[in-house]
């Protein structure tokens, strides 16, 4: 059975985090979640604009709910958790009388803010539990130990994102197991990667991502799976800067779980794009007898 | 009539926004009022006596005070009323407090108000009549439910002053969580040492009669006269036999049964004695866990009890026991800390609770005495203590202070230091609440004698790391967020209602709070009543509390039983219904809406006719708005005296 | 800091305004520390977040509003998720940022200016252009080696698009901004 979902891919999709986008379509695609483009979607604004104004950010929001009101569809989803987070907050806000008013001037549109927004996974594990798509594994990934990092917006506040357990979720978990890989309790699985402030204030997230990569390390984990866009960035893209840092030498790959997902279920490399990640997963995939993708030069 | 109207300032309560003097002077226009004046204080002394004067001197013979609600004062001028030789029930009050002058704040409204509200109070009274309480026997014997230390304290008290006393236990040993306990705050007294002599008392005191493994199925009458039936849980061995030898708890095989009474620490076999000095000290058999009860093979124990003592095919058995009145002291649970996902969820092995933890210290304990971190077994260098887990938190439904917490997290920080001398304990608190007799000064050795260190802040989180916790709290004096390496976790965890408690609260039709705890009559004068006659409370059942309150309350609840059986009748609330035989058509719609089953069905001259039961009725009403004859009508609140008040009200 | 008084520094309209502007109800705070035991950017505040929350209490403006705190929160919900009072303490933190910004007092300028960075990549394009965004952040700080390291790498991946890609109506975006500075 299909459901057609309006889908906001959010501005790292097309750039610091488009293998994550390719994936995510392409896993929804193999589980009959079918994705409609907001068409014209604008930024939501993330954190700078939440923590400049929440009228603006509102604001923002409202433009891209308005458009997805005029789809046919069951709801909104997203793969960001940040902006999953402003799309649902904003969306709570507007419940407002006053508030929804003063949105709706600025943006020059009716808006009802009345569709159900969730995030990818949510969908994807309600839509087709984790069981069911063990059926549909051809290449389980077995062998491969695997940490889950949540991140720390994606189910808290927990009123709000209204998802999994935001102390101990299991979603990734068990949708991990499902496919066949184990998986390692991990006591960081909601602590702060450091955001954004890696661009002003470096230290702050080589200590915190730092030890995110740590604890995995020290736990024998294989690879660390991620579900957002910025909790990736900062494992991979700055994992040399981390080890830097720290005198540390991890080569820690850093999945997203749709790419996982996408290779557990068969699909092509052009589905995964493993080769968009920073940090070489050759030896991780070779645990699961995948064959090792072709590596540029470090 | 001559009635009497008195109009009470109340201080500045009633007079601050109501003229009363204004009223007083309005009442003497009423019909039959002979006497109307304001007063100061009518509840005082001099109140009562002026009361009292007035009917002397000008022949009343009803009385009308307009002052604070009923439910505080109209038993006491209904005594001031028998005091002067009139029938207490010629006796109205106007409530022109609660009703009047808390509730507004403009003069002459409230005045106006408060005159109308006499002058129904008037009307109503001029159609009152003489009411006589009738007399029924009282049952001399008690019934204590529960048979931790306030149940035992008020048992012992009952029984030593000559009671025959009934007390029922839930578990297979009475002692409750004292019982669980292995040292007890300030005195760091053996808990068992001075609790087991007392539970000995009870077994062997002629006066008690001990139903453990029991739970009250169902109570029936009123006070004086309770008819209650008590469930005999089956522990599939005769009880009459058993010897409490142990033999059996060495042979059983089947050896992953819960351990209650160890609060799951460990597991102990399915047929047990729950400890050494358990009160019945019988056996008994978890039928989850009997591998003859749940799958029909094994039996050793059996076979080899001295006795022969063990019956598989035991069932539940009902008994009944008539008493006069019922003692709640049915005790406290501990907060379920799994509720703290940020705190392991339960998931962490050596994150545990507090009484876990007193497990671990008893020498009766699954490890001897020896402090062991569950997950692997060593012994513990560096412990944490986390106050208030599951209290002054409303973010888990418990926003109250369970009030004893920080006292015994002292005494574990203590006897950490006892047991393993090389230990470093760290105690993580809000506030330290310590206001017994000897308390604090017990608070600070913790700190200053035993070098336990106490940080003032909360923790966020516990994470596993290598083997031992990081636990990330904060000292908010020194302003930091801190982080403490630590082998062993123990959460202080808050009191809440003891499972079953509001099940129980309404087979014994008494109220009970949010929280499940019960309520007592009055939160500062009347801690051990409720609201049902016959029915008292002791101990943390109330609210939370230490053992000397808890032994306190025992003994106050004793003396009022003591109080309500030294007469040899109880006095009838004339306040009840009564039937008009002429007017009653025998259609016995009353008979099935009475919901306390006060109404019986009767002949009288061949033809059938309502009867009222006097002892039964609870004078609600649903009967009398029932009858289509009008012929049942509620004694002191008839349709004439109500519609009296309306027509007082309502003129046009 | 000079000597807080009960009486004469608090500055009550301020605790009114954060109090509104967050919904949030500061009496309810009991100081039990929770936010700051859990908050991960704690070790790098000047002022950790229990001590905000207290700072509000008390009405101290300027101390509160010039703290560097406010611009270090990574907004990771931690404290609001684990405060006993159920007090939303990241979206007070919000509203101080908000707050200190129209005062004019941002103790830690890199951040504030990566936000407007981001902001005007937002109002000109739509959607975020990357590269314009580190451009205008370096133009605005001077801080031309930020994340020098990453920029091989990242356009090597194919991720760090160098050529802007509006939306087909930035205009209506621009409008929301011009819109929103009209009405303030």
């Amino acid at each position: 059975m299909t459901r057609q979902y309006a889908y906001y891919p959010g501005c790292s999709a097309m750039g610091s985090s488009i293998e994550y986008d390719i994936s995510t379509r392409a896993l929804c695609k193999s589980l009959g979640v079918e994705l409609v483009d907001i068409p014209d979607w604008n930024c939501c604004g993330s954190t700078p604009a939440h923590a400049s104004d929440h009228l603006l950010s509102a604001s923002l929001v409202a433009r891209n709910l308005a458009i997805a009101e005029s789809m046919d569809v069951e709801g909104i989803i997203t793969p960001c958790p940040s902006c999953l987070k402003n799309l649902k907050t904003t969306s709570l806000r507007m419940q407002r009388k006053g508030f929804h008013e003063k949105v709706e001037h600025i943006v020059e549109r009716p808006v009802r803010a009345d569709l159900p927004i969730r995030s990818v996974l949510q969908t994807v594990i309600e839509h087709c539990s984790p069981e069911a798509i063990a059926e549909h594994v051809s290449k389980p990934l077995k062998g491969l130990k695997v940490v889950p990092y949540y991140g720390c917006i994606m189910n808290r506040p927990p009123d709000v994102m209204t998802f999994d357990d935001p102390e101990n979720p299991t979603s990734l978990d068990r949708l991990m197991q499902a496919l066949g890989a184990e998986v390692l309790p991990f006591p960081h699985k909601v602590d702060c990667c450091g955001a954004s402030l890696g661009l002003v204030r470096r230290e702050l997230v080589t200590r915190l991502s730092g030890r995110i990569l740590d604890t995995a390390a020290s736990l024998g984990a294989d690879a660390i799976v991620t579900a957002c866009p910025m909790c990736q960035m900062n494992l991979d893209l700055r994992q040399n800067q981390i080890n830097r840092a720290n005198g540390t030498q991890h080569r820690m790959p850093i999945f997203y779980y749709t790419q996982l997902a996408g290779l557990a279920l068969g699909q092509h490399e052009s589905c995964l794009r493993m080769d968009k990640l920073c940090v070489s997963p050759a030896r991780a995939l070779q645990q699961v007898g995948a064959p090792a993708q072709e590596e540029p030069a470090r | 009539m001559n009635i009497g109207v008195f109009v009470c300032h109340c201080g500045s309560n009633i007079a601050g926004t109501v003229d009363t003097e204004k009223v007083a002077e309005a009442a003497r226009s009423f019909p039959d009022v002979a006497f109307a004046t304001d007063t100061m204080y009518a509840c005082s002394e001099p109140g009562q006596a002026g009361i009292i004067d007035a009917i002397k001197d000008y022949g009343l013979d009803g009385i009308v005070v307009a002052s604070c609600t009923p439910r505080m004062h109209e038993a006491t001028f209904r005594k001031t009323l028998e005091r002067a030789g009139l029938n207490k029930y010629l006796f109205e009050m106007a409530n022109i407090r609660e009703h009047v002058s808390w509730i507004g704040k403009d003069k002459e409204l409230n005045t106006n108000k408060a005159a109308e509200l006499v002058q129904m109070a008037v009307a109503k009274l001029r159609n009152n009549t003489e009411l006589h309480a009738g007399e029924f026997e009282i049952n001399k014997r008690v019934m204590v439910i529960g048979g931790g230390v306030a149940g035992i304290q008020a048992a012992l008290d009952c029984a030593d002053g000559g009671l025959q006393v009934i007390l029922v236990e839930r578990e297979s040993t009475i002692g409750g969580k004292m019982a669980k306990l292995d040292k007890t705050f300030p005195t760091v007294d053996c808990s068992s040492c001075i609790l087991g002599p007392r539970m000995v008392d009870v077994a062997q005191h002629p006066n008690i009669t001990l139903y453990a493994m029991s739970e009250v199925e169902s109570v029936n009458g009123f006070v004086g006269n309770f008819d209650v039936s008590i469930r005999k849980k089956a522990t599939y061995v005769d009880w009459e036999a058993c010897t409490g030898c142990g033999q059996c708890m060495e042979k059983c095989p089947s050896k992953k049964a819960e351990d209650r009474f160890n609060e799951g620490v460990g597991t102990t076999t399915a047929i047990n004695i729950p400890f050494p000095q358990a009160i019945p000290k019988k056996a008994v058999i978890n039928a989850n866990a009997c591998i003859m009860l749940s799958k029909g093979k094994c039996g050793a124990c059996a076979k080899l009890c001295p006795t022969q003592a063990i019956r598989f095919e035991q069932q539940d058995e009902i008994v009944q026991e008539q008493v006069g009145a019922i003692i709640a002291a049915t005790g406290y649970d501990l907060f379920d800390h799994t509720l703290y996902g940020e705190y392991g969820g339960g998931r962490y092995p050596d994150v545990i609770t507090s009484i876990q933890y007193e497990r671990l210290l008893s020498a009766s304990g699954p490890t001897g005495g020896h402090i062991k971190r569950p997950s692997d077994g060593r012994e513990p260098k560096n412990i944490v203590f986390i106050q208030c887990v599951g209290s002054r938190d409303p973010s888990v439904n418990r926003p109250y202070c369970s009030g004893f917490c920080c006292m015994y997290t002292a005494k574990q920080a203590i006897l950490t230091k006892d047991h393993i001398p090389d230990s470093q304990s760290h105690v993580f608190y809000m506030d330290i609440r310590s206001p017994g007799k000897l308390y604090d000064e017990f608070t600070r050795r913790a700190m200053e004698e035993y070098g336990a260190r106490y940080i003032r802040g909360r923790v966020s989180t516990i994470q596993p790391r290598d083997g031992y916790y990081v636990v990330k709290g904060a000292d908010t004096i020194m302003g930091s967020q801190v982080e403490v390496k630590a082998d062993l976790v123990v959460l202080a965890v808050g009191a809440e209602a003891s499972k079953g408690a509001g099940a129980l609260a309404e087979k014994l039709r008494i109220s009970y709070d949010g929280y499940g705890f019960f309520m007592e009559g009055h939160p500062k004068l009347k801690p051990v009543e409720t609201n049902t006659a016959g029915v008292y409370l002791a101990g943390s059942c109330q609210g939370p509390k230490d053992i000397p309150a808890s032994v306190a309350q025992g003994s106050a609840a004793a003396s009022k039983v003591q109080a309500l059986f030294s007469k040899d009748k109880l006095a009838s609330d004339p306040q009840v219904s009564s039937v008009a035989i002429q007017r009653c058509v025998g259609c016995a719609k009353c008979e099935s809406t009475c919901p306390f089953g006060a109404i019986e069905m009767t002949e009288f001259r061949g033809m059938p006719k309502a009867s009222v039961v006097e002892t039964v009725c609870q004078g609600c009403g649903v009967c009398a708005v029932t009858c289509p004859q009008g012929a049942i009508q509620l004694q002191h609140f008839t349709d004439n005296q109500i519609l009296a008040e309306v027509n007082a009200l309502c003129p046009y | 800091m000079p000597t807080p008084s009960a009486t004469h520094r608090f500055d009550e309209d301020f605790l009114k305004e954060v109090q509104q502007g967050s919904e949030q109800n500061l009496t309810r705070c009991y100081q039990c520390g929770n936010c700051t035991a859990g908050c991960p950017l704690s070790f790098a505040y000047d002022i950790p977040v229990n001590r905000l929350m207290r700072l509000l209490q008390a009405g101290e403006k300027h101390a509160v509003l010039s703290s560097k705190a406010i611009w270090l929160c990574a907004s990771c919900e931690t404290c609001t998720t684990r405060c006993p009072n159920e007090i939303d303490v990241a979206r007070i933190m919000d509203v101080l940022r908000h707050m200190a910004r129209r005062e004019g007092l941002v103790a830690e300028p890199p951040v504030r200016h990566m936000w407007d960075a981001f902001l005007s990549s937002v109002e000109k394009y739509g959607r975020v252009f990357e590269a314009g965004m580190m451009a205008n952040f370096v133009r605005r700080t001077g801080r031309f080696w930020t994340d020098a390291d990453l920029a091989p790498v990242a356009i090597g991946k194919g991720k760090l698009g160098l050529r802007p890609h509006a939306i087909k109506h930035p205009d209506e975006v621009q409008r929301i901004f011009a819109r929103f500075r009209d009405q303030r």
